[in-house]
């Protein structure tokens, strides 16, 4: 949900940082994550919001300049894509996907 | 109670009987039927005409048993209580006697999803055993299903379909069995490749005494190829195709595989003659219906006996 | 519990394409716990639905609210003092809670936000599984507590067709045979002999669906 209302909320991009897999404290609450993140980049994809704007990324806390890195290339990966349409009003980042069996 | 079949009478008379099926065309042109009868003029006792089978739609079971009978044959009308209510059944079961047809094979038929309308409503009122049961209390009893009587009974000789094949393995003479309580009178089986399987199942069926009281006639395909034999191995469920028939077909060239499948056929119905039990043969040449003549006279079984 | 699934989004937002103010009504009833139609579905798809009209630059009102049940008059009358003030009720509960919906709500058109699909129950966390055709008259007693009219595709009552392989159904490799499930329970509990060769008759299936519309009343239990 905190995903999708960063989104509505006119977030240009939004990352999660997750625990190296096989490491998490909780034990499966990285996969969990993961699984979420796909599920809401699927949401986004059918209103046409480009889904690279939501990334995971797996680090450990001690990772520092991994976390500078992931930092970096997000922020220019989001300043490449441009203002979220959810900010413009400017309608679907690509066009909609044909329906399976329609002719291209 | 004794009906007009000719089935029932050449197996009354303990001879090997022969039974063949044709396929009904996918439109309405009754020619396309009348071709295929042709190919099975003096081969076969009695003949079937699928309903509907694999759930795609063709024209119906009854309408295509009239133009065969027409041409002289006695033919089995096969009902699937996929499609059809109680009502409708017994509504057919009354046409198809009245119209003369003296054979009907009580089947439930494969699921809609196989065929060409899966999004159709499935039926399945009653299922097979219940339906060999309600032919059996119209023509013995006189009665429907509500218990009400019915003013002339349909003298229909019974049969059902057995796959020895299928799983599980253990219950399948129980299931035949079953079958044969709720008073079916012929079997046809699934196709046989596997014949030491098949021999297992006859075993049991003997045993349980019940080739005394059901006709068994046992199925057949020929191959046409080894793309078939592959095929029916591993795409169609309930099929038991050994390996050694797919090495005896892969083992010719592709002109004659054919012919050879054709070998294998006649092979197979010569060892089911000798087998405690079967009492006939069911020739089942999908979309090779001119084949039917050839196998049947390779394995001795014409002429077909005087009735 | 009544299992059901979200509408795809796209349906949805075509749903209400023309309304800019609607109230967005979830259950916490089944639906919650199939994870389709309860408060935390309600709050996504309410901001999903803000999101994508953003992204066309337009703008809508949802009010949201999740409801005890909405298959009860005493929790659908809750929304009683605002619900007027909506376009349009998109109900995300099973198919009961939106027909409840607008059987209260005459004047305003109530939306389903769910496909309702079976009766069932969780397998583990996230599938869930269909186990009863509200046939009404169970006879899983007879079966070993595994219903032949659900897990049998063709509903058969007297034991496996030919297509039955390997313990799975000819429909589809994933469905298990039902009659293989039940043969297996029979020899479990030593019930098999007594069971299977018995034939049951034709089933009555007037008191299914097939009867007509169903109703069931305790007058033990009336005002």
């Amino acid at each position: 949900m905190h995903l999708i209302k960063a989104f509505e909320e006119g977030m240009d991009g939004v990352y999660v940082a997750g625990c190296l897999e096989g490491e998490c404290h909780f034990l499966t609450g990285n996969l969990r994550a993961k699984k979420r993140v796909e599920y809401v980049k699927g949401v986004l994809t059918t209103l046409g919001i480009n889904p690279e704007r939501l990334r995971m990324y797996n680090l450990s806390a001690a990772m520092g300049s991994r976390f500078v890195e992931i930092a970096r290339e997000m922020t220019e990966m989001i300043r490449s894509l441009g203002p979220s349409p959810v900010k413009t009003g400017a309608g679907r980042e690509f066009p909609q996907e044909q329906e399976e069996g329609e002719e291209q | 109670m004794k009906t007009e079949s000719r089935l029932e009478k050449v197996l009354e008379k303990g001879e090997f009987a022969v039974t063949s099926e044709c396929g009904p065309p996918r439109g309405a042109d009754p020619d396309l039927i009348r071709k295929k009868g042709e190919l099975l003029k003096g081969v076969v006792d009695a003949v079937n005409v699928t309903d509907c089978q694999t759930s795609v739609v063709r024209m119906s079971s009854l309408s295509c048993c009239l133009i065969l009978k027409e041409m002289g044959f006695d033919p089995i009308v096969q009902m699937v209580t996929r499609d059809r209510n109680r009502i409708a059944i017994q509504s057919d079961i009354l046409g198809a006697a009245a119209l003369g047809i003296n054979n009907i094979l009580c089947l439930s038929g494969d699921h809609q999803r196989f065929g060409d309308h899966p999004q159709a409503k499935n039926v399945y009122d009653i299922d097979s055993i219940q339906l060999i049961m309600t032919v059996k209390q119209m023509r013995d009893e006189g009665k429907f299903l509500s218990g009400e009587e019915l003013t002339k009974v349909p003298r229909l000789f019974i049969g059902a379909a057995a796959n020895p094949f299928a799983d599980p393995f253990e219950i399948r003479a129980l299931r035949l069995a079953k079958k044969v309580a709720a008073g079916a009178q012929f079997i046809q089986t699934q196709c046989i490749y596997n014949l030491k399987r098949f021999e297992e199942w006859m075993h049991r069926v003997v045993d349980m005494g019940l080739h005394e009281k059901v006709c068994i006639l046992a199925g057949v395909t020929p191959m046409k190829s080894v793309g078939m034999a592959r095929y029916m191995k591993n795409m169609v469920p309930g099929m038991d195709v050994p390996d050694e028939i797919i090495e005896r077909l892969k083992g010719v060239p592709k002109e004659k595989q054919g012919e050879e499948g054709i070998k294998i056929c006649i092979e197979t119905i010569q060892r089911l003659r000798e087998m405690e039990g079967v009492r006939g043969v069911h020739i089942m040449a999908i979309e090779w219906e001119e084949k039917v003549r050839e196998i049947a006279e390779g394995a001795g079984l014409l002429p077909r006996p005087r009735i | 519990m009544i299992v059901a699934q979200a509408k795809p989004i796209e349906e949805i937002l075509e749903m209400i394409d023309k309304y800019d103010k609607i109230l967005l009504v979830g259950c916490k009833g089944c639906v919650a716990v199939c994870a389709a139609g309860g408060e935390k579905e309600v709050q996504f798809l309410a901001s999903a639905i803000r999101t994508a009209r953003k992204t066309q630059g337009r703008e809508i009102e949802i009010r949201e609210v999740t409801l005890e049940r909405q298959c009860d008059p005493e929790y659908v009358e809750q929304i009683r003092g605002f619900a007027g003030d909506y376009q349009a009720i998109l109900s995300i509960a099973c198919g009961v809670g939106v027909q409840f919906m607008a059987e209260h709500y005459r004047e305003i058109p109530a939306l389903p936000g769910l496909n309702t699909s079976f009766m069932g129950g969780a397998l583990e966390q996230g599938v869930w599984s269909e186990r009863c055709q509200g046939c009404g008259n169970c006879v899983l007693h007879l079966t070993g507590g595994i219903c032949p009219i659900t897990r049998c595709s063709k509903s058969l009552l007297n034991g496996p067709c030919g297509g039955s392989s390997n313990g799975k159904c000819e429909v589809d490799p994933e469905v298990d045979c039902g009659w293989q499930l039940i043969i297996e329970r029979l020899k479990a509990l030593g019930e098999f002999e007594s069971r299977f060769m018995e034939i049951v008759p034709i089933k009555d299936w007037s008191t299914s669906r097939d009867g007509g519309p169903r109703k069931i009343v305790r007058e033990d239990m009336r005002q």
